[in-house]
């Protein structure tokens, strides 16, 4: 009797390639960036301390910027909060740990279930007003393209499936394995649009953010 | 001359009234049916001719044998198994050779059409040889019994899926009874071995209602036992919620009776009656005993990743597979600055000028 499930599928196989893909693509366009031709600094620096001044950067984009901040207090502070909550879901909850054992040798201690699911709840209910937002802000909506849409949508997917799956939900009588293949499911579709989609930012923002301090300073600006 | 009925057997079995009507009563409960046929099982039960059971041991361990001989005392789940007219077993019947083919051939011409065909092991096709009895192929021997038979219940995941013989890289091309036969109804009781009381209440459904009382899920498993998951009906399940979980076999929360879902459990995607049925005439079952469910009821459980890899651990591959794949990360990205240069020397070359 051929019996292989798609909870088996996508624990085994289709994980190995969904993470392999992330890596090569993670490391595809790190080293593309790297391969960049850039320009030649002619110019004496403004500034003798880059490095510094990049760090700065780093620091004053991660608050509100002053003379935005009446406009964007909203838009941040739920930033701040889903991405608190998202990875609190993904790096602490009990049922997770064992991944990470497997993957890198140890592991750290697990938040309450009760705490957890509070904080994934939250993530959906933020993620969801800012994704409504998106679709009927004018200017947000003419600036959103399909990778924010897909993005977002990827990012929510784990999410409710996660929830689904911990609370051994079952509509339409779908059983607990099929509910726990379709969150690896979600999480590996995530994870291969990761190095391709615009959650590239997860890797790049705080570089990107202190090479721009650093090339400013170079020409006296304030980045 | 007719049969005697199961009835007049439990009664020279010196079974009280009252002690039958306790097990329709506890058969209707593990059946999940409403206590108004608890009268309708005993009637059917008194009346009903002791069946013809013909049980063809393939290739297995004999634990399913075992299991329904061995796991309970006298009870009367035993006694109504006794009850039956089990024409052969070759484990358990004190004829041998010759006169044990006899008895297999005569319950199957005599009760042709009628017999209830049970069978334990799993059927080798890689090679006829791997497995025989008299002489006779697996493959020959359940073909022809099944035949004749009213029906088939596959008894032990070996017969329902093909079980560890089945197992990677399946060296004998070990298969289940439903992969070669199509044409006779078929009652997969899984289980490595399957619960003795999951045996008895089956063959009490068949004798009560026949087989079209028998809901079957999926996998051809009665509805009644299999219907829900070990994790479901477990006692530790109160822990999975709230997040604690044993660490190791004899940490803290081992000995306070924590979930084991990181030690491997896979309670979550096997669907039994351990957790309320029980083992040893109701004593405790594997998770009690402190171990993880290992999903022996489930198609392929010994392949599925280790018995010790909790349910969220995923096949991540090695860090040679990472080494390979950032790798051609590397390889990919030096083509697209290659590419990049190339473009940008272009554009260096002719540049584009806009009015």
């Amino acid at each position: 009797m051929n019996t292989t499930t798609l909870l088996d599928v996508v624990r085994g196989p289709m994980f190995f390639w969904a993470f392999m893909i992330m890596i090569a693509g993670i490391v595809w366009r790190l080293s593309g960036l790297i391969y960049f031709r850039r320009k030649s600094r002619a110019a004496v620096p403004k500034d003798d301390n880059p490095v510094a001044a990049g760090l700065r950067t780093v620091a004053l984009r991660s608050v509100p910027p002053h003379e935005l901040e009446k406009n964007i207090t909203f838009q941040h502070f739920t930033g701040y909060a889903w991405h608190i909550g998202w990875f609190a879901t993904f790096l602490f909850l009990g049922a997770h740990l064992p991944l990470f054992k497997s993957i890198l040798g140890f592991v750290w201690p697990a938040l309450p279930n009760g705490i957890v699911l509070v904080l994934a709840a939250m993530t959906i209910g933020i993620l969801f007003t800012l994704w409504v937002r998106r679709w009927f802000n004018p200017v947000l909506r003419l600036i959103s393209n399909f990778d924010d849409h897909l993005s977002i949508f990827l990012a929510i997917l784990p999410l409710i499936t996660g929830i689904a799956a911990f609370a051994h939900w079952s509509p339409f009588g779908v059983r607990y394995e099929s509910i726990l293949a379709i969150h690896i499911l979600s999480v590996e579709l995530l994870m291969i649009w990761m190095p391709f989609g615009k959650i590239f930012h997860v890797v790049t923002s705080l570089m990107v953010r202190f090479r721009t301090g650093a090339a400013f300073s170079r020409r006296g600006v304030r980045a | 001359m007719d049969t005697p009925l199961v009835a007049d057997y439990l009664r020279m079995r010196g079974v009280s009234r009252r002690g039958f009507l306790k097990f329709c009563a506890s058969t209707a409960s593990l059946m999940a049916l409403p206590p108004m046929m608890i009268p309708q099982i005993a009637r059917a039960l008194e009346t009903a001719r002791r069946p013809s059971v013909i049980w063809l041991p393939f290739q297995e361990c004999t634990g399913c044998t075992e299991s329904i001989t061995r796991a309970h005392g006298s009870t009367i789940e035993q006694l109504i198994f006794e009850a039956i007219s089990l024409d052969y077993q070759h484990t358990l019947m004190a004829a041998a050779g010759e006169q044990s083919d006899d008895a297999l051939h005569e319950a199957m011409k005599e009760n042709h059409g009628k017999y209830l065909l049970a069978v334990d092991g799993s059927i080798p096709l890689g090679n006829p040889g791997y497995s025989t009895i008299s002489g006779m192929s697996n493959i020959d021997m359940l073909k022809e019994a099944a035949e004749g038979a009213m029906a088939i219940v596959a008894i032990g995941s070996c017969a329902a899926f093909g079980g560890i013989p089945h197992a990677n890289p399946n060296p004998t091309g070990a298969v289940s009874v439903s992969d070669i036969i199509k044409d006779k109804p078929i009652v997969n009781v899984s289980g490595c071995p399957p619960i003795p009381v999951v045996i008895t209440g089956v063959l009490a459904q068949i004798l009560t209602f026949g087989l079209a009382g028998l809901e079957l899920d999926h996998l051809g498993r009665p509805k009644v036992f299999y219907g829900q998951s070990i994790h479901d009906r477990c006692y530790r399940r109160p822990f999975y919620e709230r997040g604690q979980f044993a660490e190791s076999f004899d940490d803290e929360g081992a000995k306070k009776g924590w979930c084991l879902y990181k030690l491997g459990c896979k309670g979550p995607t096997t669907y039994n009656a351990c957790a309320t049925v029980k083992w040893n005439n109701g004593t405790s079952f594997p998770i009690e005993a402190g171990h993880g469910c290992i999903g022996c009821a489930e198609p392929d459980f010994w392949d599925k990743g280790g018995f010790y890899n909790p349910l969220s651990v995923t096949d991540w591959g090695t860090p040679t597979d990472i080494a390979i794949a950032a790798g051609a990360g590397i390889a990919l990205g030096a083509a697209a600055g290659v590419l990049a240069r190339k473009h940008q020397n272009d554009a260096k070359a002719t540049p584009e000028t806009k009015p």
